[in-house]
């Protein structure tokens, strides 16, 4: 069912001056998957998708699509559909002309070309907008008809460079949904980069975490969130507590409880371990050590903060119903379910 | 309120007759000095038929329309590539190109003169010593203004984002300048295709100088032996640079588009949430 291709990036470092945008980046994208690329501006992520585009050279390394390089390729001749993170409709054509754009490029007749577009249309569901100009859509509406006409020309990659970011949360969330049912639904080959965890998480085959230009890890959603491979990894995705550990054989002790610790984690003696909030169990028990500094209410869930012995602030994670049963000042004990967790080292010096 | 809107309403209307009368005054004085028939009395159109019948008034009236199309075309092909290459590619080089662009406005016609005289000798030495040799230096004076019409044209679209979409859909750089970025830099370019006719029209000392007929030098010359007919040259320029500035002022105003609905804040409407069927 799927006519993606296969998507090398090898190696690839962008200098920019002195500063290396990308260091080294090795990503293979399997056909008819959607990668997407995670990690804080200025880690590379759009850099390496902008490589992939032939909007931007490589310092060294290659680009290989369907197992053919095309580090050489101009970005015209790669057949590669892009949405950009800013409005790129073109202003003076109406939405139709828009979404034909690419076929005219090819030398489509009118006749293929309009019913095409009227095909990319329908699966975005903006037709009966086809004879608007760009200028009287939403902001979503905008995106969706980038979307169409980069998938109009049947590309061999579909690029989606923050495609969400400049829409309001609502149409965020749903715009994302959207994307992925069309991105199933055609089977292109997608790499997707953004800066928010949820956006990746959520639509991704597999995510991939940058930071300073290089890939962290490479993990489906699931298991990035419960194995982090690196520090790195299980700080950006996810809120974490930071609470005291001992480390010995393979195992952390944290909280009066025993629980496995991650590859990854530092092989013995004391370091922190990154704790989940929906990971955190809090009991009531009015000879507990600590205690609830305060209730955060976040709709469905809320977020317990407590205060240890030692004066470290842990949050949980429970629904709103069992949190009802605390409020600040209240004595507690804190625990942790045995779950793997990453240990790293402290901190040399506070910073 | 009544009388301080009605009053209002006067004071505008009086502004107005003011500037109309001071434009157009000197607009019908030289209609009526054109028409009048100077020996007999009455009206007569002979000075208006001396613009195409006087031979070399004539071929003036041609030289300098030529020569209006010749430096727009050159002007457009030149500059508009460049500033988008600079925008997109090396916007280091904006500031040299801006001084550059500017520097014409700042050197006497004079200056221009005497330095062109050199270069001019192997201009005409390979192309002849036709009057239509001034379109390179019409070219470099009408720089400063046609720079600034399509920077500002250029600055109002999101230059980057639009053609890097472009060539994603498989456009090359000479379709994406021409299908892409002109269409939506089109006020840009008529407003300095216009300015630089009503400069290339206006220009006066730079031929007179280097002994070129182009229709001032004509108008100039002929003043001086036949009023009425150089009056009704002088007349047609006028008009036709009005005519111009109209069109410039419909076409533009014609193409703009409702942007009240700022796309960057847009609010979510049923119609922006997918599956809802609009």
């Amino acid at each position: 069912m799927t006519n993606g291709v296969s998507v090398e990036l090898n190696d690839l470092t962008r200098v920019y001056g002195s500063v290396k945008a990308l260091d080294g980046l090795t990503l293979h994208i399997e056909p008819g998957e959607l990668v997407a690329l995670l990690g804080p501006s200025g880690c590379g992520k759009t850099t390496a998708l902008r490589i992939l585009a032939g909007l931007d050279e490589a310092t060294s390394g290659t680009v290989s699509v369907d197992g053919k390089d095309l580090t050489r390729v101009p970005a015209n001749k790669r057949d590669m559909g892009m949405v950009f993170q800013a409005y790129s409709l073109f202003p003076h054509l109406t939405v139709l002309d828009n979404v034909a754009f690419g076929l005219k490029m090819r030398g489509k007749d009118k006749g293929q070309r309009s019913s095409r577009a009227e095909e990319m249309l329908e699966l975005v569901g903006l037709t009966a907008h086809r004879h608007k100009y760009a200028s009287e859509l939403s902001g979503g509406q905008q995106q969706r008809v980038a979307l169409a006409r980069a998938l109009a020309i049947q590309p061999r990659v579909l690029l989606l460079d923050e495609p969400l970011s400049a829409l309001d949360a609502k149409v965020r969330v749903a715009l994302r949904d959207e994307i992925r049912r069309v991105q199933l639904e055609v089977g292109t080959t997608t790499l997707f980069v953004t800066h928010d965890q949820e956006e990746a998480l959520a639509v991704a085959d597999r995510v991939g975490v940058m930071s300073q230009g290089k890939l962290e890890q490479l993990a489906a959603p699931a298991e990035l969130y419960a194995n982090p491979a690196t520090p790195f990894v299980a700080e950006f995705v996810g809120l974490n507590n930071k609470v005291p550990a001992e480390v010995s054989a393979d195992h952390a002790r944290l909280l009066g409880t025993s629980v496995p610790a991650l590859p990854g984690s530092i092989g013995s003696g004391g370091g922190l371990a990154m704790v989940r909030p929906e990971s955190v169990t809090v009991t009531a028990d009015p000879a507990g050590t600590a205690s609830v500094t305060s209730v955060a209410f976040l709709g469905p869930i809320s977020r317990v903060f407590c205060t240890l012995a030692d004066g470290t602030v842990v949050s949980a994670q429970m629904t709103s119903s069992a949190a009802r049963a605390f409020g600040p000042g209240d004595r507690v004990t804190v625990g942790v379910e045995p779950t793997g967790v990453l240990v790293v080292a402290p901190p040399a010096k506070p910073r | 309120m009544r009388g301080k809107t009605l009053g209002g309403k006067v004071f505008r209307g009086a502004l107005l007759a003011a500037f109309g009368l001071f434009f157009l005054f000197p607009l019908y004085a030289m209609a009526d000095f054109s028409t009048r028939n100077l020996l007999a009395g009455g009206r007569t159109m002979a000075a208006w038929k001396n613009l195409i019948t006087d031979d070399a008034l004539y071929q003036a009236i041609v030289i300098s329309l030529l020569l209006a199309v010749f430096t727009v075309v050159l002007m457009l092909l030149i500059l508009v590539p460049t500033m988008i290459w600079v925008r997109l590619r090396a916007p280091w080089a904006k500031g040299v190109v801006e001084f550059l662009c500017l520097l014409p406005l700042t050197i006497p016609a004079l200056v221009i003169v005497v330095g062109l005289r050199n270069v001019y000798l192997w201009v005409t030495y390979f192309l002849g010593e036709s009057a239509l040799t001034l379109t390179f230096v019409y070219v470099v004076l009408v720089l400063p203004f046609a720079y600034r019409a399509i920077d500002a044209a250029l600055s109002a679209i999101d230059l980057k984002t639009l053609s890097e979409a472009a060539r994603s859909l498989g456009a090359g750089w000479l379709t994406t300048i021409a299908r892409v970025v002109v269409p939506n830099i089109w006020s840009g370019i008529l407003s300095a295709a216009f300015i630089s006719i009503a400069v290339v029209l206006g220009e006066y000392t730079i031929a007179s100088l280097s002994g070129y007929e182009t229709l001032q030098v004509q108008i100039v010359l002929i003043g001086k032996s036949d009023g009425p007919t150089s009056v009704a040259a002088s007349l047609a320029t006028l008009v036709f640079g009005f005519v111009l500035l109209l069109i410039l002022a419909l076409v533009t105003r014609g193409r703009r588009r409702p942007t009240a609905a700022d796309p960057a804040v847009a609010t979510p409407t049923p119609a922006t949430q997918p599956g809802v069927p609009t």
